[in-house]
């Protein structure tokens, strides 16, 4: 480096040249600096703004309002079927009675018509032999054409849709029979396999589960670990052990807990797979790190003075750690263990092995009945080819990140709120 | 089912029970200095009621399946391995009210009466056990008794198993991994397996299906890790690296308390967003930029895993780099420019070479975190096992593998799923050691400076 800055100046105007190079020099270093933080938060945004531009429409679904006939002794005879494409027949008498026509008709409604009206009149048995003006889910097509997902102006075969669809979506619309209303099934069902039906009420359900059972098993027992190791280990062998082991259990890649718990878990233990319980327990080893060296930091940020206080006074170094600082230390280990659920909610490669990331129409009821969790949700929905999960993942991914978001800023918030400078 | 939590409740009502009375009896007892308070003497008493009940409901329960089964099954003595395993599910599954045909009825009679003779015994035992170790603690509850020190070893001793939980769980990690692992390395050899150059682990259903052994050469899977590594690393070191620069050096305090944070949640969003966007995203658009431009960029291409996985890991480089640039001490600054050197001269010549070990440790972290992450190449990255450098294929990684090779049902007996394993430990092994060499090289340094 030397051989290009010149030891003597031979004139002014060198030296002139020499300092313009090095100002410019640093101004080029500066705007690396701005470029890569740009780069970054550029792409944080890009990122953010791709997942709501697609997801948003998530949140509301297109349902189509029909009139419908529920004769009395179709409602006995539990035709449902017959009733629903009567009204269809009814809405487009054109369409005629073949069968083709019959189940392109059929097509613009959800699949899952049928049970909605045989729960409609479940629930309302009065509803029996009157017309009634239902609104029901538009099927997945029809829906992502209302959304204008769909362009209609490419040639029939290559759309989802039908010319003759489009011409009834049409006639709906002119009718005031087709809305956009507030996607409610997304937030009261499992999953489906039709996009326009499938909820994610069975996995929000199934990561609480698994989170109340990490949360129960690692609070505890990493409190426990971090006041052992912050006020009564010996400083011993077997101390400088644990110490190593759980620095290194925090870098472990967590596909390898997903090893541990198939492994023991499943196959030693017998635990059931895609249950919360196993889940939960795997998760808990995994934040088991995360809250250890937390709530170390929150212990040891008291000041020695407090304990030291307390046992002059007659307590003992248990009655004085456990009165007098742990109280102190409450809201950084509650911190920690927040960050640690939050981390666990977003953990989907461990849950892999578990079998979690599974089919599950049923909302689970208990601990160990087969469940999903939100993040295996999205990667199930992402792996689907009907454009209507595509839709529904970046919506799942909404929820996630707003989770995620309420997790964390409350951990910020208990932060800012009870971190003192002693 | 209520059962088998009664004895859970009948514990935990006897041991507050027990907390009252013990602490009642010592306040009745004629006063002097007590060695501890009167509610030492209750928590000694609730110890005695409930530690040893506890003991015995945990115990019970672990074993009482294994006891019931082989009863049930002793009436089929020709039965063993899978068989019995089959028959015995299938006994369960009727107990359960799940009817399959011939089942022998006899056998769901039995297994039904000796589960609820097992509840009951257990009930009974639990209950007698505590109301014993009430007993027992009441009887030794006088004034002599030093109920704080009794109480607070019972405390230390909870403490301490709650911490051998953590080397539990590693020696579990290298156990299960280990196990396998040995026994997959009884059908392939290691060397195979480190050295091969063919992987296809998929087991042919026939015989004379190409590549029916499968192919266990790990290479191809150990290439394409790299791959997307280097490709991540070329991300995230440049722009993580002058990130921390800038913030540590040049940014005001007031745009570092809002970058910083914003920097973070890159590491906080979930792996699987980000296979999301990778995969249904990115590559698409790549693939039609690659048509544009004549070249063939697949669409599970090792660029955009690698791209995506670079953004993700650029806090763990510019955290890292940033704390240990913060740490250099301000003489050491001061000293470059009072001979005259710009900010950039000072950051480039004095500041970089003296936070070199730090940054080092900072991107060997970031390594081990890209080498071991698993959602995102599990929804970018390809399966096939590729052994090419060519950023526009499709390659596939050790931990896309493991999640293939595991996922579904599958028998636990199979190469198939050992190689998981033996792909697990040699992950397990290759993270560990960055993360050991890192953590070493960070201590190093700063011990350096102080």
């Amino acid at each position: 480096m030397s051989s290009s800055v010149p030891t003597t100046i031979s004139s002014q105007a060198a030296a002139n040249r020499l300092l313009l190079r090095r100002k410019r020099a640093e101004r080029r270093f500066q705007l690396y600096g701005i470029l890569a933080i740009s780069a970054a938060v550029g792409f944080l945004v890009v990122f953010l703004a791709s997942i709501v531009s697609r997801g948003y429409m998530g949140f509301v679904q297109t349902e189509v309002r029909l009139t419908i006939n529920f004769e009395q002794e179709l409602v006995e005879a539990g035709s449902y079927r017959k009733i629903l494409r009567t009204s269809l027949a009814e809405l487009f008498p054109e369409a005629g009675s073949s069968r083709a026509e019959r189940r392109a008709l059929a097509g613009l409604v959800s699949a899952g018509t049928v049970f909605v009206l045989r729960e409609t009149v479940e629930a309302d048995p009065a509803i029996a032999g009157t017309v009634r003006d239902v609104w029901v889910l538009a099927s997945d097509p029809v829906d992502q054409f209302h959304k204008g997902r769909i362009d209609a102006s490419l040639p029939e075969e290559e759309r989802p849709i039908s010319d003759a669809s489009l011409a009834r979506i049409a006639a709906l619309e002119q009718d005031g029979r087709i809305a956009l209303r507030f996607n409610r099934s997304f937030f009261s069902r499992g999953d489906s396999r039709n996009p326009e039906e499938a909820g994610i009420l069975g996995a929000i359900v199934g990561s609480a589960l698994a989170l109340v059972v990490t949360l129960v098993v690692s609070f505890p027992i990493g409190v426990m670990t971090a006041v052992y190791l912050e006020a009564f280990a010996p400083r011993n062998r077997i101390t400088r052990l644990i110490e190593i082991n759980i620095n290194n259990l925090a870098a472990v890649p967590s596909i390898v807990f997903g090893l541990l718990g198939l492994a023991v878990f499943l196959n030693v233990f017998g635990l059931p797979r895609s249950a919360p319980i196993s889940g939960g327990l795997v998760l808990s080893l995994m934040t088991l790190p995360t809250i250890i060296i937390s709530s170390r930091a929150a212990i040891r940020a008291v000041p020695p003075s407090f304990a030291e206080a307390a046992i002059g006074l007659g307590a003992s170094r248990v009655q004085a750690i456990f009165h007098h600082v742990l109280p102190v230390a409450a809201p950084g280990t509650l911190t920690g263990a927040i960050i640690g659920m939050a981390q666990a909610l977003g953990e989907t490669a461990p849950l892999l092995m578990m079998g979690m990331v599974a089919f599950v129409v049923e909302v689970p009821g208990g601990f160990t009945d087969p469940s999903t969790v939100l993040p295996a949700q999205v990667y199930l929905w992402a792996d689907s080819p009907e454009r209507g999960f595509a839709e529904k993942t970046a919506a799942a991914i909404i929820v996630l990140l707003g989770f995620l978001l309420v997790m964390n800023g409350l951990a910020v918030y208990l932060r800012r709120k009870f971190e003192k400078q002693w | 089912m209520l059962l088998s939590y009664l004895p859970l409740l009948i514990i935990a009502l006897f041991g507050v029970g027990a907390f009252y009375a013990s602490r009642a009896r010592i306040s009745a007892a004629p006063q002097r200095a007590l060695p501890g308070l009167p509610g030492h003497y209750g928590w000694y008493g609730t110890l005695w009621t409930v530690v040893p009940a506890a003991l015995v409901y945990a115990v019970w329960t672990i074993i009482d399946d294994q006891v019931i089964r082989n009863i049930v099954l002793s009436d089929f003595p020709e039965l063993s391995g899978a068989a019995a395993t089959l028959l015995y599910v299938s006994i369960e599954n009727a107990a359960a009210g799940v009817m399959t045909d011939d089942v022998p009825m006899a056998s769901v009679e039995l297994l039904l009466n000796l589960e609820n003779l097992s509840a009951a015994a257990r009930f009974a035992l639990v209950t007698a056990v505590s109301v014993l170790g009430f007993f027992w603690g009441w009887r030794r509850i006088r004034p002599e008794l030093t109920a704080r020190d009794r109480v607070e070893t019972a405390l230390l001793v909870a403490l301490f198993i709650a911490s051998i939980i953590a080397i539990l769980t590693t020696v579990g990690i290298v156990l299960s991994l280990v196990v396998e692992t040995f026994r997959f390395f009884q059908l392939v050899s290691p060397f195979e397996f480190f050295f091969g150059l063919e992987w296809s682990p998929q087991i042919a259903l026939r015989d004379d299906q190409v590549a029916a052994s499968g192919a266990f050469g790990a290479v191809p899977v150990f290439a394409g890790t790299l791959l997307i590594t280097v490709i991540a690393m070329l991300v995230a070191g440049p722009i993580g690296l002058m990130s921390a620069i800038y913030l540590a050096e040049y940014a005001h305090p007031r745009v570092r308390a809002v970058i910083k944070p914003l920097l973070e949640i890159l590491a906080g969003i979930p792996t699987v967003v980000y296979g999301f966007f990778a995969a249904l995203v990115l590559a698409p658009s790549m693939r039609n930029l690659g048509v544009d431009l004549g070249l063939t960029i697949s669409s599970e291409s090792a660029l955009a895993a690698g791209l995506i996985m670079g953004i993700m890991i650029i806090p763990f480089v510019s955290s890292l780099s940033d704390d240990i640039m913060t740490a250099v001490p301000m003489s050491l600054r001061e000293g470059s420019y009072g001979l005259g050197a710009t900010a950039s001269e000072t950051i480039k010549r004095v500041i970089l070479p003296a936070a070199t070990p730090g940054i080092v440790g900072g991107f060997m972290l970031a390594i081990s975190r890209a080498i071991g992450e698993t959602m995102i190449v599990v929804m970018a990255a390809g399966l096939a096992a590729n052994l090419t450098a060519n950023p526009f294929e499709a390659v596939t990684t050790v931990t896309v593998q493991i999640a293939t090779l595991l996922v579904g049902d599958h028998e636990f007996d199979s190469e198939k799923t050992m190689a998981a394993f033996a792909l697990g430990l040699t992950l397990f092994f290759v993270t560990l050691a960055l993360n050991v060499v890192a953590l070493r090289v960070v201590q190093k340094y700063s011990e350096r400076y102080e």
